[in-house]
């Protein structure tokens, strides 16, 4: 038992390790030098407070959706709908800031909410498909992606908007942006969603490990027929589970809206948040400690990503081959422990 | 358990030390390194100016306006003795978050004049030049009312009337049909120049507008044409960047199933002749060039010049050969069309007729027909 915990800390830092150092070989094979690649990754993340806060600001999402695609699993779910949760937030929460004149505790707290009901109504559908009529979570939440992207840009241009690409800023009195947060980090657009990114993520916690609901919901993941011969409401729970996750994902929303842009734009495709949450939730292991920590490392990865270009002559797309191998190393290390299991026993 | 939970507890706590340290001491070194580099530029022959881009996310290979704005960048270097990295540079956006960080590396980096290709950079040329008055900044395709912000626009509408001009002239089932990117003000202009277009030439000629929702879906590109082309159309106007080469495909698929069939698409941003070639038959009709390249050349000159034009707007259109139908497929550009699409441009410049740009206006100059 505590050589399997002792894998799961060591699978990810393994990963990351091998994924950093393959993409080292990368470089060196295709030219460029790999120390002063990584270098510039490192300045354009930390290398100054105006970085750091942009890293910061990307983790902020990062955190919500790997949190949303995370609880979704717990119940063994898989939430491909992530991304058109967080749209959906996205636009709650914008058109919530727009609409509504109050004063912020009463407005602010109303966008955020607004978002993260948006979220759960949009990952409740697939939950309450899924519990009643048996139909398969991934194949809804896909179609429920493009729903969200094009019901919202749509909305934007004929509700929001005068048939415009963009709305209107919100209010101060519905906005996260802190002018304080931005002068320490020389105008980067940091905001107080971090706070309440890592709060969400305690959130995830207590629920999961520490209430009869979460025990009740990793119970369904781990044997639905067990658990409704216990006594459980398995439909109840994965709808529960849904609407929970897809309330994650649409607080990612609310960070964006609110934060980071203080609008919403018609979007020509995903805004890839969702999608990445899977993968930042699958180096996590579903875990909320993990599932910050690897959101903390996507942000470095992509906000670095970009300064390597500039500095280093390093193609940008290199963090994202990064980003591929420690995925692939993650998902495989599953395999290696598979065999060690194997070995393990036979050897018996 | 619990001791597993606080070392992980304590490793967490260890690497934000850690980050917080190392982004303290590299605070001070890595200015000095900047303001070093810096200097080097300014030692430069071209005395101490130098420019940068910001791309969209199509990047600065897209084949379209992002490739064509950093080979204008290019020439304008050439012209001066600098190169990549040494007086000029181009920062790649991932996805629109990464618009911010790049303007601001670039403003870091001591460039004098920074560039942002595409509308969708508004919002953030917006915010960076107020935060740092000192630098000049340019927005291609959109408008920006700050005092050291230059915007340029071009006349799409313009040269989209004229290649509707040639649709009209060579359309023999009187329907053609057009698609869109995005569904915005941007693209509203070429679809407006062109239906007006067309209209001037046969008012009675069908045009399907289709809008795809993106501008990297070749999919949906290739199904609208799929549709446009088995309703009877003949030829189509794309203006949708990377879901054209659905268009494309689509078009080339069905001549080389039937090389007799007619059967023509119409470019847009750069001339798309390539694109259209199968065999030995070519369905590019035409294309609807737009030279970011001279826009961006010219206004760098200006800047370096001393004569920066801050908050105007500068409309590239016929008249600077910025925007300029291409004639490179002779044999579908009868002399006949050439000539026409020749006499309209005429008109145009001539202001005899003022060409709508929006889709209440093209209403009003069709009803006028």
């Amino acid at each position: 038992m505590t050589s399997n915990k002792k894998f799961h800390l060591l699978v990810p830092i393994i990963s990351v390790f091998l994924g950093l150092l393959f993409g080292a070989i990368i470089m060196l094979f295709s030219g460029y030098n790999p120390i002063e690649g990584y270098a510039a990754l490192w300045q354009g993340s930390f290398g100054d407070l105006y970085f750091f806060g942009e890293t910061l600001r990307k983790v902020t999402p990062y955190i919500l959706t790997g949190l949303a695609v995370a609880f979704a699993y717990r119940s063994s779910l898989f939430n491909i709908g992530a991304e058109g949760q967080v749209i959906v937030g996205w636009l709650a929460a914008i058109w919530v800031g727009l609409s509504v004149d109050a004063p912020m505790y009463i407005h602010l707290p109303l966008a955020i909410i607004a978002a993260a009901v948006a979220g759960g109504i949009w990952g409740f559908i697939p939950g309450l498909l899924k519990a009643k009529l048996g139909v398969h979570e991934v194949i809804v939440t896909i179609m429920m992606n493009y729903i969200a992207l094009y019901c919202t840009n749509e909305i934007i241009r004929s509700i929001l908007t005068d048939n415009a690409e963009i709305t209107e800023p919100i209010p101060e009195s519905a906005s996260l942006a802190s002018a304080w947060l931005q002068n320490i980090t020389y105008f980067s657009r940091l905001h107080y969603g971090i706070l309440i990114a890592l709060f969400a993520a305690l959130v995830m916690w207590f629920i999961i490990d520490r209430t009869t609901i979460g025990y009740e919901l990793k119970s369904v993941g781990f044997n639905q027929h067990a658990s409704k011969y216990a006594g459980m409401n398995v439909s109840k729970n994965i709808i529960l589970s849904m609407a929970i996750s897809g309330a994650f994902a649409g607080l990612a929303g609310a960070m964006e809206g609110l934060g980071t842009y203080g609008t919403i734009s018609v979007m020509s495709g995903f805004t890839n948040l969702g999608f990445d949450g899977i993968a930042v939730a699958l180096l996590g292991a579903n875990s909320a400690v993990g599932v910050v920590l690897a959101a903390f490392l996507f942000g470095v990865l992509k906000v670095g990503a970009v300064n390597m270009p500039t500095v280093a002559g390093v193609p940008s797309e290199l963090a994202d081959i990064i980003i591929a191998l420690i995925i692939f190393f993650v998902a495989s290390s599953y395999l290696i422990r598979w065999l060690l299991l194997r070995f393990k026993k036979e050897g018996k | 358990m619990k001791s597993r939970r606080f070392i992980l507890l304590f490793a967490l706590i260890l690497t934000i030390g850690m980050v917080l340290a190392a982004c303290g001491s590299s605070d001070s070194g890595d200015k000095n390194n900047d303001k070093k580099s810096g200097e080097k530029v300014d030692n430069g022959e071209a005395a101490d100016f130098s420019a940068a881009m910001v791309t969209d996310i199509g990047g600065v290979d897209d084949k379209s306006f992002n490739q064509s704005a950093w080979e204008g960048l290019q020439a304008w270097a050439d012209e001066h003795g600098l190169a990549k990295g040494k007086g000029i540079d181009y920062a790649q956006s991932n996805d629109q978050s990464d618009y911010m960080p790049n303007l601001t590396r670039l403003v870091k980096q001591d460039y004098k004049l920074i560039f942002g290709i595409g509308f969708n950079l508004k919002e953030g040329i917006t915010k960076v030049a107020k935060q740092y008055p000192d630098t000049h900044f340019s927005i291609v395709d959109d408008v920006v009312e700050q005092p050291n912000v230059a915007s340029v626009t071009f006349k799409e509408h313009e040269g989209s009337f004229l290649v509707g001009v040639a649709a009209a002239m060579k359309t023999k089932t009187n329907k053609v049909g057009f698609v869109g990117g995005v569904d915005s003000p941007l693209i509203n202009k070429f679809e407006s120049g062109f239906i007006a277009g067309v209209k001037s030439i046969n008012p009675d000629i069908d045009i399907d507008v289709q809008y795809a929702e993106s501008f990297g879906a070749a999919d949906k590109g290739k199904l609208i044409a799929t549709n446009m082309y088995n309703n009877g159309i003949d030829v189509i106007y794309h203006s949708s960047g990377g879901t054209g080469n659905g268009v494309f495909a689509q078009a080339k698929d069905i001549k080389q199933n039937d090389p007799d069939k007619e059967i023509w698409v119409i470019g847009v941003d750069r001339d798309q002749h390539e694109e259209g070639q199968i065999g030995d038959n070519n369905v590019t009709l035409t294309s609807m060039v737009k030279r970011v390249d001279i826009a961006v050349q010219d206004l760098a000159n200006k800047s370096m010049s001393g004569d920066f034009p801050g908050g105007e707007i500068l409309e590239y259109g016929l008249e600077d050969d910025a925007i300029s139908v291409a004639t490179t497929n002779e044999e579908a550009m009868t002399d006949e069309i050439v000539e026409a699409v020749n006499e309209w441009k005429e008109k145009i410049a001539n202001g005899e007729i003022d060409v709508p740009k929006t889709r209440e206006e093209t209403k009003e100059f069709v009803d006028a027909l």
